[in-house]
């Protein structure tokens, strides 16, 4: 695997931090594979904001942040709005469908959609949408293998959810495994480059 | 000796380098710790509340720093091994608790996360400001160990190291984190515990008729004495003989002062460890430490890869300074660069050891981020010859 | 042959002669404690003494025992720490007005909320008298000091009252002169478990009463004979020292709540069951 940086966001209370954990543990303990991963602190975490970086390679990762990811994955407007410019051209973009709705974006993005939190509450627990959101992303990226997420689910769990989080992972990879990517054409809106 | 299988948390694991720091202090055999709530540091503290209860020992959260600082003294007087942490604000409230753990000789551990100063400064964001302050923060003249990892993995294994040299040289030892270090997330491998050696504290063989509290078998470290056992031992901050009575005596003093100082300079070859890759024929070295290293060996390959001559020095010990090491380096490279997370500390030291041999660049950082691998780059290819 | 002090080999005698001065009345609060340590029996070898800086803060370089002389007004965290690694310690907190309640006030009030099984002997001589008679939290207003040339108008700490309020489970205040009555209270408070406070007024001819022209260390104890009054059990709000006024001495306090080493336990019992493994004594390895 190239290098890939991966940015989570959206607010507090979706798990946000608890996803990036997860694919960073899978990666790692069960790939074999570099990660790096650092929440954001200051600034950028108040308001009930949350956002993770998580940074996969098959070699040792130096630099600690994520400057330009080749995935987003927003669950709130405000973090689609505010990291969407970081988006590398022809990154990829997962959005949690009921709430966030698309309006700019950078050209040839591939985009998945997923309604996360509702797949999540017809499973009896709104709680759980970050598993599914992990499924999805497993489903829709092809980045790590499953069986490594799953695991890493499981660990990442106490045992009394374990169960209903590994359902949730299974039915957000199943959703993930059957969309294909919408990509991103002439609606492209110029925003400026943010330096991270 | 071995680490306790009970207390260690052997495995693989996906850590930040604040809770592999606390898993490295309890495999040490940490079984007090003290702390006062404090941005980027408290999750260190957090977790040995919430683990040191089903392992036996006691988490302690003081008033201030000040007390933090000076509780775990007085545990480690009790018998136990003990650290605090805290960082920036609070390591300047706890600096003079170092000098009396130095006078005292009482073994332990003072963990700084750093955050961006001066005062309250960026709470939430790194810096690597304080590392002249852990050397020089408290008055008058001591010798001090400080380690800096770059890593969760290293935030477990330096700790463990830091615990051990304390108790070999029976010194404070300053464990310099960063906030992107202790916030980071990395797998951490936690060896078995008998494979994790740990240096037990120096308890004295002698009786307590033939016993002297400060004096030394040759190593110019005392042996330790057990409280509550009947050796009657009175200990101070005062300049003291070798009794452990006030002496105040400029040859009492000498004495004293030098000892301290000698009996850690004196092992400084054995405990500067480094890393050192592709100086042998580098016409330029960056040296570095803490996140700063991993940022400086990102432009270092990016270099090499426009066929730059570059070579990497990264300071683990901070302290001590490898004078002789960076003397090697300046006596062949063209030039020395140093970037780090303040706005010119270490770069002081390479300036001093490097004694003029060759030149020494500074490549600053105020804080609150890590510098760009470019702006390492470009110092690089600017002083290439 | 002479005989041997029964104090004595409760002191470090190789260090004497000690660097107090003529009428201080520390040497007077060690016999005290000398004396309470023997008629208590306590086992000598348990016992710690921890002090701060400070004319007083000098007595653990005094007695005989484990002693630790420690950083300016951080004695009580010292103690703390060293108690609760080594829980069958006895330890004894012994320091002065300015150590314990102005640089240390804060870890005065903090122990005692929590209760920490530590016995405190605060020897106030109403101020700094180590460096030169300087005003102190406990000095009386008006009360002339180095630093108060004119009189000190800052109100006074009551210190029974600040301790009670914090959680102190004994309290007392003697003189120098009742010497009786403090070694019993000495001997009291080994009996007690959790914060043990006792005052001991105590005069320093040198700089206090001097410049406050009261006379010599034998005028003070007749001033103490004279002003004080014996009343166990009074309020300690009503307790406050005066330059001039009545010295209301006694045993204010006397009561019992769980220690904080008995709170942990019972709360980690509590919370985790078995998994609770108890810190009886802190081996290091």
């Amino acid at each position: 695997m190239q290098l890939t940086e991966i940015r989570i966001a959206g607010f507090g209370g979706q798990g946000v931090i608890l996803s990036a954990t997860i694919l960073g543990r899978a990666a790692s303990i069960y790939q074999g594979l570099f990660a790096t991963m650092t929440q954001s602190f200051g600034p950028e975490a108040r308001g009930g904001a949350s956002s993770a970086q998580l940074i996969l390679s098959e070699s040792p990762i130096l630099y600690p942040y994520v400057t330009q990811p080749d995935i987003l994955v927003v669950m709130s407007q405000e973090a689609c709005t505010r990291f969407m410019p970081e988006l590398k051209d022809g990154g990829i973009l997962i959005v949690e469908q009921d709430l966030v709705r698309i309006s700019a974006l950078k050209p040839n993005t591939r985009v998945f959609s997923v309604p996360a939190t509702r797949l999540a509450e017809e499973l009896g627990k709104r709680m759980i949408l970050n598993s599914v959101m992990v499924g999805f992303f497993t489903g829709v990226t092809q980045l790590l293998d499953r069986d490594a997420v799953a695991r890493a689910v499981a660990d990442s769990i106490p045992p009394s959810l374990r169960d209903l989080n590994l359902k949730a992972f299974s039915k957000g990879l199943d959703y993930g495994l059957s969309q294909s990517a919408t990509v991103a054409g002439g609606e492209f809106e110029d925003v400026a480059y943010l330096e991270d | 000796m071995k680490a306790d299988p009970q207390a260690v948390l052997t495995g693989t694991h996906f850590l930040d380098g604040d809770k592999a720091c606390c898993e490295g202090a309890i495999a040490a055999g940490a079984r007090f710790a003290a702390g006062y709530p404090i941005t980027p540091a408290t999750e260190i503290v957090e977790r040995f509340a919430s683990r040191i209860p089903s392992v036996g020992g006691t988490f302690i959260q003081m008033e201030d720093e000040l007390a933090a600082s000076i509780v775990l003294q007085g545990a480690v007087w009790g018998g136990a091994k003990a650290f605090t942490v805290t960082s920036g604000p609070g390591f300047s409230l706890m600096m003079e608790h170092i000098g009396y753990a130095a006078m005292t000789e009482t073994p332990c551990v003072f963990v700084d996360v750093q955050r961006g100063g001066p005062s309250t400064g960026l709470p939430t964001l790194p810096a690597q400001a304080d590392m002249m302050q852990a050397r020089w923060g408290s008055h008058g003249d001591y010798e001090i160990i400080a380690l800096c990892p770059n890593s969760p993995q290293e935030c477990f294994d330096l700790t463990i190291r830091a615990f051990n040299l304390a108790e070999e040289f029976r010194a404070p030892v300053m464990f310099m984190m960063d906030e992107v270090v202790g916030h980071m997330t990395e797998k951490v491998v936690i060896p078995a515990a008998d494979q994790i050696e740990i240096t037990p504290r120096r308890f004295t063989h002698r009786s307590k008729f033939e016993y002297l509290p400060y004096g030394t078998n040759g190593d110019m470290v005392p042996d330790f004495v057990p409280t509550g056992q009947g050796y009657k031992f009175h200990m101070t901050g005062l300049t003291h003989d070798e009794r452990g009575y006030p002496n105040m005596t400029p040859q009492a003093q000498d004495q004293l002062v030098r000892r301290l100082q000698k009996k850690i300079r004196a092992a400084a070859a054995r405990i500067t460890f480094f890393e050192e890759e592709g100086t042998e024929n580098a016409e330029v070295i960056v040296i570095s430490y803490g996140i700063t290293s991993r940022v400086a060996q990102r432009a270092v390959e990016l270099g090499r890869a426009r066929g730059l001559k570059i070579g990497k020095f990264r300071l683990i010990t901070a302290w001590p300074f490898p004078d002789e090491q960076i003397r090697r380096l300046a006596l062949h490279a063209k030039a020395l660069v140093v970037p780090e997370l303040n706005l010119g500390q270490m770069v002081r030291e390479v300036e001093r050891a490097a004694a003029g041999l060759c030149p020494v660049i500074s490549v600053p950082h105020a804080g609150g981020g890590v510098h760009r691998t470019d702006d390492i780059l470009s110092a690089l290819v600017e002083v290439m010859p | 042959m002479s005989t041997l002090n029964p104090v004595e080999p409760l002191l470090r005698s190789d260090r004497l002669p000690h660097i107090w001065c003529p009428g201080c009345g520390i040497g007077i609060t060690i016999n005290c404690f000398a004396r309470a340590l023997i008629e208590s029996k306590i086992d000598l070898d348990s016992v710690a003494v921890v002090s701060g800086i400070g004319c007083s803060g000098r007595v653990a370089g005094y007695v005989n025992l484990d002693s630790f002389h420690t950083t300016h007004g951080r004695a009580i965290p010292f103690a703390t720490g060293l108690k609760l690694a080594n829980p069958k310690l006895e330890v004894i907190v012994y320091s002065g007005d300015g150590d314990l309640s102005a640089i240390g006030g804060n870890h005065l009030i903090h122990a005692a909320r929590r209760n920490i099984d530590l016995k405190v002997i605060c020897v106030n001589n109403l101020t700094y008298a180590m460096t030169g008679g300087q005003s102190a939290p406990t000095t009386p207003e008006h009360a002339v000091s180095a630093t108060s040339p004119y009189g000190t108008f800052e109100p006074p700490f009551n210190l029974p009252h600040l301790v009670e309020a914090a959680g102190a489970v004994y309290i007392a205040r003697w003189t120098t002169f009742h010497v009786r009555q403090l070694t019993r209270a000495m001997s009291e408070i080994f009996k007690k478990k959790g914060f043990s406070f006792i005052e001991v007024l105590s005069p320093c001819p040198t700089l206090y009463q001097r410049r406050n022209k009261m006379g010599d260390g034998l005028d003070t104890m007749k001033f103490y004979k004279e002003k004080s009054r014996i009343r166990h059990g009074a309020p300690t709000s009503e307790v406050g020292l005066t330059l001039n006024g009545e010295i209301i001495v006694g045993k204010f306090v006397d009561r019992d709540r769980p220690d904080y080493a008995s709170l942990m336990r019972a709360q980690y019992v509590e919370a985790l069951g078995d998994r609770y493994v108890e810190c009886r004594e802190t081996t290091c390895n």
